[in-house]
Formats: structure tokens, sequence, C-alpha cells
């Protein structure tokens, strides 16, 4: 079956999703920005570039990812029967791959020998520079000083894949600030340099376009859950969001059809130490509306419009915005987004390591936890499709020393596990 | 789209034609708003304004995209001590009540945004600003903001680069108020190797198309040399790294600035 990219309703022709999104950058990058649409909207039509990507989704990455019935966290749970997407199978280890490649097959094909991306905890970075590496690019990775220092694994991968990893030391030397400098770079070196943006923020039409190359996940679900559950549609959705690829991936292909067909979509904010504590990145439950790395969004700002630092214990999470399509969805109610804190997302790590074996990424724990919760709500003979957007593999580290400082027990018992 | 000749516009117009008259290009230091201090800020913008035709002051920001290290730094200095949105429009109050001279400021979108559009305008009329620069907000990407401006009596300027087509440039020329922005190069603010001038007048022959206020040129003009290169074919001459520099090394800027206005002079 050949690959299609999808065509939604939005965002309109000006790049909004409701009043949220738009292109709020630097006049040089305009040009650029409708050269990469105009690019964009050619290869979406072009069988060959479709045609290279399906190829590599399959035989590179390993697609379509499972859809896994997690019956032992579904009988913990003691309600709605839950699915992973298991995601975390995909080569790499996350979704992050999906859109890299498609982007790096754009960049090569616009003639774009250097390619730049930004990174958080690394995995974009990594699953940039290994695109990079199998298309022949040079790769350049900005991060910030303090996740170089927490993430120096993946600053290695980074590095032996070939690409150059330059460290960021403005701002709070984190994800907010190296795609600060991405697009410093981009607005320096725009005529010959792709800027390979990892989640579904930015100017449009970078939210739109990996929106489309991320909704693979959601088109499988509706193939799969077919099968199982002889229905394309679950009850529930639920995913964590940050900018929110992996949430709009999985949502979108939903998101558009008559409400009475849709099913509920939950998008687990990372609320840190909590909405109230103000260490959080939970951008719609404790954000303003405000403009970041060129779009209007959810965004956490002091009255003065100084973005505020976010916290997270995930990386992947700690954004101090959401993407423009997220923004809308919470606006119109096509989604929600609800809180889970760091202690909670510990717990869903836990949940799933024990009882399915399987140890998600710090990220995709706040939807396994919210999920357990949303299963007994609703009850059985329902269904939930969780996104499982990443291993957790970079994460152990982390982890261990979370559970140490607080003494909380990798002495969960198995019969407390089983309780 | 507002045609209308605000007051601000009037006073920007009238400093670039003085200028003119007297064979120049007008001189326009940046200064960022409570750097180094903001105790230290007032006697720094006193000194440039002595020698400015315009001033352009900025407003602190978090996350300023289109800055390069030197003002990227200066902002996180004067945001560590205090300066934010509402304190800048203070401080240009307070110069406004020893200057006649017109004073621009140089904001990101977002704090005009969380202070609220009009709250924003109506505190930098009172605070006697003349225009607004606005790095990263396309003039089509928010058309309320240059009515609100208007209303409020304030240019609104924004701006082009050597990237910008011919329907950009038309589109962007035409939206401004004040003056037209063109950035001498792709790229970020900043001190840089080499001649300003590069691709400055083929983008300059295109704006004049358009155009119809004065056009001044920024980014990487750092001292007499490179602002001569630029006075020759612009009507105005933006330096604001290099004034950040000088400041933080201690130099004379007095002197600096004396020299950078020599140099703006029409051969």
């Amino acid at each position: 079956m050949a690959l299609t990219l999808p065509t939604y309703p939005q965002p309109d022709g000006r790049g909004r999703y409701g009043r949220f999104g738009g292109r709020y950058v630097p006049e040089t990058l305009i040009p650029a920005l409708d050269e990469l649409e105009r690019a964009y909207l050619a290869a979406k039509a072009d069988p060959a570039y479709l045609n290279e990507l399906d190829r590599l989704l399959r035989d590179f990455v390993g697609r379509p990812s499972a859809l896994y019935l997690a019956q032992r966290l579904t009988d913990y749970a003691g309600g709605a029967k839950i699915y992973l997407k298991r995601e975390d199978q995909n080569y790499t280890g996350a979704h992050k791959i999906n859109n890299c490649l498609a982007q790096a097959l754009l960049a090569k094909r616009m003639g774009k020998r250097r390619v730049i991306a930004e990174t958080g905890a690394g995995q974009h970075g990594v699953a940039s520079a290994t695109a990079a590496a199998l298309l022949g690019l040079d790769c350049i990775v900005y991060m910030g000083a303090e996740d170089i220092r927490r993430q120096a694994m993946n600053v290695f991968r980074m590095k032996l894949l070939g690409a150059e990893v330059r460290e960021v030391t403005s701002g709070t030397s984190t994800l907010k600030d190296a795609t600060n400098e991405a697009i410093r770079d981009w607005v320096t070196n725009v005529r010959d340099t792709f800027y390979i943006l990892g989640s579904v923020v930015g100017p449009h039409p970078y939210p739109a376009m990996v929106r489309d190359f991320q909704s693979v996940i959601g088109e499988e679900v509706k193939v799969q859950l077919q099968a199982l559950e002889g229905c394309a549609a679950p009850d529930a959705i639920v995913a964590c969001v940050g900018g929110g690829s992996n949430a709009i991936g999985i949502f979108a292909p939903y998101a558009y059809l008559p409400p009475d067909q849709r099913p509920r979509m939950i998008g687990t904010e990372a609320a840190g130490e909590g909405v109230d504590s103000g260490k959080h990145a939970a951008s719609v439950a404790g954000g303003r509306i405000g403009v970041l790395h060129g779009s209007l969004m959810y965004l956490l700002n002091d009255p003065e419009g100084q973005i505020v630092p976010p916290h997270s214990i995930s990386a992947g999470l700690d954004y101090p915005g959401i993407g423009p399509e997220h923004c809308h969805y919470a606006e119109t109610g096509v989604a929600e987004y609800v809180p889970v804190t760091d202690a909670q997302a510990l717990e869903g790590l836990q949940l799933l390591t024990r009882l399915e074996g399987i140890i998600p990424a710090l990220e995709s724990a706040h939807a396994i936890y919210y999920a357990v919760g949303l299963a007994r709500e609703l009850g059985p003979d329902r269904v939930i499709v969780v996104n499982l957007s990443g291993r957790g593999d970079k994460d152990v580290a982390e982890v261990m020393r979370l559970l140490e400082l607080e003494r909380q027990p990798a002495a969960m018992t198995r019969e407390e596990v089983s309780a | 789209m507002t045609a209308t000749t605000t007051r601000g516009a009037a006073r920007i117009h009238a400093a670039f034609a003085r200028a003119q008259t007297e064979g120049r290009a007008a001189f326009m230091p940046f200064l960022t708003a409570g750097y180094p201090s903001a105790a230290e800020f007032p006697a720094v913008a006193d000194t440039l304004l002595a020698q400015a035709d315009l001033l352009e002051v900025g407003i602190p920001y978090s996350d300023p995209l289109g800055d390069g290290p030197t003002i990227q730094r200066a902002s996180e200095q004067a945001l560590a001590g205090g300066t934010s949105t509402r304190r800048t429009l203070q401080l240009v109050g307070d110069l406004r009540q020893r200057h006649d001279t017109p004073i621009v400021v140089m904001t990101y979108v977002n704090p005009i945004y969380a202070v609220g559009p009009r709250e924003f305008m109506r505190l930098a009329q009172a605070a006697g600003v003349d225009g607004l620069i606005l790095p990263d907000l396309p003039p089509d990407q928010d058309i309320e903001i240059a009515d609100l401006a208007a209303e409020h009596g304030l240019a609104v300027i924004f701006l082009i680069a050597p990237t910008s087509t011919p329907e950009r440039v038309k589109l962007v020329a035409e939206a401004c108020t004040g003056f037209l922005y063109a950035v001498s190069v792709t790229g970020v603010t900043g001190a840089r190797e080499g001649s300003a001038l590069g691709e400055v007048p083929a983008m300059l022959a295109l704006a004049r198309l358009y155009a119809r206020v004065p056009i001044a040129v920024g980014f990487g003009v750092k001292d007499r040399q490179t602002a001569h290169q630029v006075a020759q074919v612009a009507d105005g001459v933006v330096v604001g790294s290099a004034f950040i520099n000088a400041v933080r090394d201690g130099e004379d800027v007095a002197a600096l600035a004396a020299d950078i206005r020599q140099g703006c002079s029409r051969d």
C-alpha cells in the first residue's frame, strides 16, 4: 500500500488554527517559509517522494509499530481495555524519527546539504543526526549546556553519527534556548540550510508539516484497531504533550471526524511539582496566550511577556509552549488537556515496567498514569489507546537517581503492584 | 493598514529630514533599556542622545531570537536588574523629560501581547515614545497592532531583509509609517567582520520603489567606516551592539558616538 500524506481542514491559508499559529518571525525567514511550504506541498503530491518515505518508514524505522493490548495493565486498572501504540519500537526509540526522515528527505529534494536541529533531551537530535547520516547531509544540532550535561550518552550518539553538537549557553541553557539558537542559525544561513524542527511548533508550515508526518501513528491505529476490535475509533486516546508532536500524530486522524464519531482525546501535560507550584510545563493549564518561536500559542510567560522557564521530570515535555493546533483543540473542546505531575509519571513508569515489562520514556509515562485512572472511570467494554511515544532507556539513570532520592520503592513489591 | 501620519511619524520624518539637510544620514544609536543597569542606563542614554538624530531603545526580552550574543547578554543583564517591559517605558518617559529627540522602542511582540496591546500603546504614548520597531512581527501577522499604534500617535517600523522578495518589500514598505528598517545581512544583530554594505544597495533600490518613508539600515554597522559606507545609500544608520560592547568594556561611549555620527556624513 502506497503511503499518502493526509490533508486536514486546518490550518487556514495563513497558517492559523483558529487564532493560534501564524508566522511571528524575522522577515528574513518569510521567503524561506514560503519556499518550504511550496516544496512540501509538491513533495506530498510526488509518488517518488512518498515511495521513498514509505520504504524508509518500513525498512529503516520498522513501521508499522504494534498496537499492543496491555492485558496486565488493563487487569490492574480494572476497567477499559488499554492498548499501547508502540512508538517505542521505532528505530532510535521514539516517534521523532517519523518526522526527521520525512524532513531530511525534503531537505535533500530541495538541494539543501546542511541541516540543523534543536534538541532537549537529545531524542530529536539523535533522530535528526540519524536521518542526516542515512541521507549524507551535514548536520548541526543545537543543545543547551544544561541538557548536554544531563544527556551525555545522546550527545555522544549524535557525534558518532557524524553530527556537530553546538552548546547553547544563552537564557536558561535548555530546549527553548537551543530552539532560539537554531532559528538564529537559520536566519543567518537560510539560503543553504534546512531547519529540521522537532515538534508541532514554530512558524507555519512547520506545525502542519510535522503533524502530517506524525499522523502515520493515528492512521495505523485506525487500521489495527479495526482488525482487533472491529472499530477504527477507540473510546479514548491518551498521549503526552510537550510541544505536542506524538499527540497530534495520534489525534489528528480523528480530530476532524464528526463529533459523534470522534473518540475522547486527552493530552497529558507535564505538571511538574504541580500547576500551583509554579514549577511545571503545563501550558494549557497554567499558561497565557503568547508568541514563542514564531507561533501564537498557550505559553508560560509572565505579565510583562518574559518566558517563564518550564519544569518537568521529562526533558521532552520541558517546553514552555504547546503547538497551535493543540491550542485550537483545547479552545474548541476537540481534545482535553490534563496535568500529570512528576510523581505521577514516575508511578506510571513503574507500573508499566512491572506489569508489562515495558520501560516507557518518562514523557510517555505521563500518559500511562492518566490512562489507568481513565480506564477505571470508563469501565469495562470500553477501549483506550495510549500513545507510547518512546522507550525509557534514556531515562533509566535519572529514574534511578529520583527513586533513590525519594527512597521510593524501586521497592514497590510484586504484591503492591498486583494489589 | 494606516496611511495617516501620526505625531510620532511626523517627528521621525523631521529628524531624518534635518540630517538630510545637513548632508548626513540620520544617526540612530541603540541601547537596551536597563543596560548596564537600571541606575546607569539614563546616563548612557543621555550620552548617546547628545549625538543622536533618533534613539532606539530595546525592551529586554528573555528570548530575543533576532539578536546576536551581544544584545542577548545585555537583555539578560537588564532583566536580572529588574528592567522588563513596563519599566522600559518608564525609563523612556524619564528620558523624554530631558530630551526632544525622537525615541523609538524595539520590542518583540510577546511583551505587547502580555501587557495587552491597547494598554501597551497607552503606556508608550504616555512615555513619549515616537515609534515601535517590531522585529518578529511581519506586518501581515497582526494588522490591529499598526492600527492601535496609530490611534496612540505612534509610528510603526517593520523590517526587510536581503532575502525579501519584491512582493514582501512592497507589503512591508507600505505598512511602515515612521521609517523602513532594512537589515543589511541575513543574520542576527551584532558586529561582524567585513563590509556592512554587501547586499544593501540592491535591497534599497528595490525598497525605494515602494517606500514612502525614510529607509534606515542596521545590523553589523559597528564603527565610523561601516557607518560611512551605509550612509552613502541609506537615509539612516542604526548602530547597536557596538555601543553595548563599548559600555561593557568601559570604553568612551561619547567618543564612539561622535565618531560614528561623523561617519554618517555623505561624500
